[in-house]
């Protein structure tokens, strides 16, 4: 297990450098010159001169290439453009607000998702089977982007239930420490603060999970069909066990391998459904990061953004791959 | 079903858990700090209505709202005004700092700022600003002769990665083209600005926001972090900024307008996405937004609870012919004459703009000093502008290139359906335009080399200065920066640089009301509109003025 772990460590360097020639090329892949897409229409020939050195722009582009990644090596994710701040000293509290909203959003899907699946299965074919399965059908065909606006209009501006943007009521001070607020107001005791985050999680968090939570159902609908066929089951049903059990137990701890596979992918695409989800909720995370700098033509940011958002993915992937040995005894890794 | 009973669920867990919270946490501290807005909220949402909520609803909620929150789309980049060119800053600075000069409520017509009075040589070289007595900045500091000259000083010695002054003086000190020669502090309240050669809109980029006078004091100590802690004499000063959160500033309790500002708080948050901003403001989370989407515009007016305010335009976007080409359009003027005649303005405003816009008749909006009303435009008519191609020998029409603008702009929100409908207007009088466009940044350097024959674009000024419009757009000096249409017209040249050199303002005006007509005659653009962005608010938010430069200190706002 320990040698496999360090082995699929060494296996991420490959693919960190792919992606790092892929983030460093989005400079070149688009159309125009950099520095004048920068200066728009204000933009003086000495002015774009200026832009291109300071973006490096003037250098061979291997040499560009190996400074941007000298540079990744010791921790410098670049400055950007628009704050000229160097990125790695402001991208913190971004990455915090996504962690958290992904948290509580794979944290539903999950839940819901594969409650929903395992009693379409347990209920093969019934109303409820249909039903739910519709619901995960249009689920996953939702565009995020109306779905969000949606639960907008109908839960704040409507019904008045909950907030529709923002991380916490905008004239209440939170003190960040960790910048996971949840965590931060459970820290300074403040109940009404931790509510208030709490409610300003709950729309956000159902839009980015509803994609996610409709695939685990799917997923988890059918691997436990598969599962609840097999022959140990109908032993186990013979022998009179509570049929509660024989679901909840002994099925699911078999048919559990592929809905982990899908929540493992689908907590990294949360990354990136972030960036809508994050827009319209005005989460300060790092989808909305990485949207501003596109409209700003902050390049070193949407790099590094696109980046780090990559290692994550990949990483959580690692972790899910690891996990199924932990899970499943059968599975070894030798 | 399951989701929709697993959202229930989870809702009927979140109500309880309120519950639970308003009964054990009883405490002071969420009286400080947890505002009206907020407990209004948590009264609905709690059915059981925990008695606490109800005291703090009843005592202050309704009668004395005095935190205005401000969404929009972006961030502020910076909160030193100097450092950037970017609106969103300069929305958020226009109430910490102020500058010797202001403009009007809705023009940009000058009136006095920090500076009361002002005194110009004859030879337009010497300037001289009495100054405001016993204004404090923010922290404590006086306001003198020697903070102003230290603000120059500070600019003026800066370069182009820094502070982008340059743009309004031409250079930094020691470059050939700069205008500032030397600012000295003559008394303690009295300024001496000399310059290098006279420059006509010299007092209106004085009244420009970035140019918002800083506490010395403060800038020595914060030196680069000075941007996160602005300090200044203005209406309100800073407290806080979460990057891409909110900028919290608090009334400035020693203000030297006696009564002013009548807020005591102003919170600016970020909510991207221009429906999800409309709907936090149904909500009542925030009280005011800009970026409204044209076409919501109906349904905020149907709203009681809301009301609409229109921004004066300070922009205008033209479709331009590029002179220096082999086209029909840039050797014959009748030819432009009559492609003018062929556009349909209002018809592409009620289209485009949710009639947010108005049809534009020359270079520069009306809110700009020197506009010329008696201009008549080119009426929409097309049996004239056949007779016009007629008479210029093109009868059986020809063909060009129109190229449009890939991205949305304030004046041109879609560039390709605007080009579409001029596609179809000149088919009707047997002209043929191709349409094309290019990425934005190709579309930008082609259009500086002179590669369209014609193309879409537009402006949005900086300094409310006729000379920004016109000379910056169409003089014969500005070919290879932003005269696009490489129009140039010694006549014009001469007219304008006679405007540039003298300082009465109201010769000036005359003069600048010439330079249209010339324009107009000749034909170079097709002037489209000048879009009128909105801003929505709640109904009791009062004394809110659009400017038209896009940025306006809030001082006078409050609730009714």
């Amino acid at each position: 297990m320990f040698a496999y772990t360090i082995r699929r460590l060494f296996m991420l360097i490959p693919v960190l450098i792919g992606m790092s020639i892929l983030v460093f090329s989005i400079i070149y892949l688009i159309p125009g010159n950099p520095a004048q897409i920068i200066l728009g229409q204000r933009a003086t020939v000495e002015a774009i001169a200026q832009v291109e050195q300071q973006l490096g722009l003037d250098q061979p582009w291997y040499i560009q290439y190996f400074d941007y990644v000298g540079g990744l090596l010791q921790g410098d994710l670049g400055t950007s453009i628009k704050t000229k701040v160097p990125i790695s000293n402001e991208i913190y509290p971004y990455l915090a607000a996504t962690i958290e909203l992904t948290v509580v959003a794979i944290i539903i899907a999950i839940v819901i998702g594969v409650n929903a699946g395992i009693v379409s299965a347990w209920l093969h074919n019934s109303w409820f089977d249909y039903i739910a399965m519709i619901f995960a059908l249009i689920g996953v065909s939702m565009p995020i982007f109306w779905l969000g606006l949606m639960e907008q209009y109908i839960f704040s501006v409507q019904l008045e239930w909950l907030p529709s943007t923002g991380r916490y009521d905008a004239s209440t001070v939170i003190t960040p420490i960790t910048h996971l607020y949840l965590v931060d107001t459970l820290l300074q005791g403040n109940m009404a603060h931790f509510w208030d985050v709490s409610k300003h999680l709950i729309l956000p968090g159902l839009a980015l999970a509803t994609i996610p939570m409709a695939i685990i159902a799917r997923i988890t609908r059918s691997s436990m069909l598969e599962v609840m066929r097999s022959d140990f089951i109908r032993t186990a049903r013979a022998k009179g066990l509570n049929s509660f059990w024989v679901v909840y137990k002994h099925s699911l701890k078999n048919a559990v391998i592929p809905v982990l596979t899908v929540i493992g992918l689908q907590t990294g695409l949360l990354l990136g459904g972030a960036i809508l989800t994050e827009t319209i909720f005005g989460w300060p995370g790092i989808g909305r990061y990485i949207y501003d700098a596109i409209n700003y033509r902050d390049y070193p940011v949407i790099q590094s953004g696109i980046l780090l958002v990559a290692t994550i993915f990949v990483m959580i992937n690692l972790i899910v791959d690891l996990l199924y040995a932990a899970i499943d005894p059968r599975i070894t890794y030798n | 079903m399951s989701k929709r009973f697993g959202l229930l669920a989870l809702l009927f867990m979140l109500l309880l858990s309120v519950a639970l919270i308003g009964c054990s946490d009883n405490s002071d501290e969420e009286q400080e700090d947890t505002p009206k807005e907020n407990t209004e909220d948590q009264a609905e949402d709690t059915n059981e209505g925990t008695n606490e909520d109800k005291n703090t609803d009843t005592s202050e909620d309704t009668s004395t709202k005095d935190t205005l929150i401000y969404a929009r789309g972006g961030d502020s980049t910076a909160l030193d005004p100097i450092t950037t060119t970017e609106g969103e800053t300069f929305r958020v600075t226009e109430n910490i700092f102020e500058t010797l000069l202001n403009y009007e409520d809705t023009n940009t017509q000058l009136v006095p700022g920090l500076a009361k009075e002002w005194t110009v040589s004859d030879d337009g070289l010497t300037y001289t600003f009495t100054l405001e007595e016993g204004v404090k900045f923010h922290d404590g500091t006086d306001f003198n002769a020697d903070a102003v000259v230290f603000n120059f000083e500070r600019w003026m010695n800066g370069d182009s990665e820094q502070f982008p002054y340059y743009t309004m003086f031409g250079g930094f000190k020691g470059d050939e083209g700069h205008v500032i020669k030397e600012v000295k502090a003559v008394d303690e309240f009295t300024v001496e600005f000399t310059l290098n050669r006279p420059q006509a809109p010299f007092l209106k980029n004085l009244a420009m926001t970035p140019f918002g006078i800083a506490s010395p004091d403060a800038v020595d100590k914060h030196g680069d972090k000075f941007t996160e802690n602005p300090v200044g004499t203005g209406p309100f000063q800073f407290t806080e900024w979460k990057r891409n959160e909110r900028i919290v500033l608090e009334k400035n309790e020693n203000y030297w307008k006696e009564g002013l500002p009548k807020l005591n708080k102003v919170i600016y948050t970020v909510i991207p996405e221009n429906s999800a901003r409309l709907n936090a403001l149904m909500t009542g989370e925030v009280d005011l937004i800009d970026g409204v989407n044209p076409s919501d515009v109906e349904r905020i007016e149907s709203d009681e609870n809301l009301q609409i305010m229109e921004r004066p335009s300070m922009n205008v976007g033209y479709m331009a012919f590029t002179m220096n080409r082999d086209t029909p359009m840039a050797t014959e003027q009748k030819v432009r004459q009559a492609l003018s005649h062929a556009v349909p303005k209002e018809q592409i405003i009620e289209a485009f703009y949710g009639g947010l816009a108005e049809p534009a008749k020359t270079v520069m909006p009306p809110s700009i000093e020197g506009y010329n009303d008696d201009i008549e435009d080119y009426e929409y008519d097309v049996e004239k502008a056949k007779s016009l191609l007629a008479e210029a020998g093109y009868e059986d029409g020809f063909e060009f290139n129109l190229w449009y603008m890939p991205v949305p702009r304030p004046y041109i929100p879609e560039g390709q359906k605007i080009a579409e409908v001029l596609q179809q207007s000149f088919a009707e009088i047997g002209v043929t335009a191709n349409l094309q466009t290019a990425d934005w940044g190709t579309y930008l350097e082609k259009a500086s080399k002179g590669d369209f024959d014609a193309f879409l674009l537009g402006w949005t000024g900086d300094n409310g200065d006729p000379d920004n419009f016109i000379y910056t757009l169409l003089d014969k000096d500005s070919i290879g920066s932003n005269n696009y249409a490489y129009y140039s017209n010694d006549e014009l040249h001469e007219v304008l640089i006679e405007a540039q050199t003298i300082t009465d303002q109201d010769k000036r005006n005359e003069l600048y009301k010439q330079a249209q007509e010339m324009v107009h005659a000749d034909a170079p653009w097709i002037p489209l509109v000048h879009s009128t962005p909105v801003v929505a608010a709640k109904k009791e938010v009062t004394g809110y003025i659009p400017h038209p430069t896009g940025s306006e200190a809030v001082t006078n706002v409050e609730f009714k």
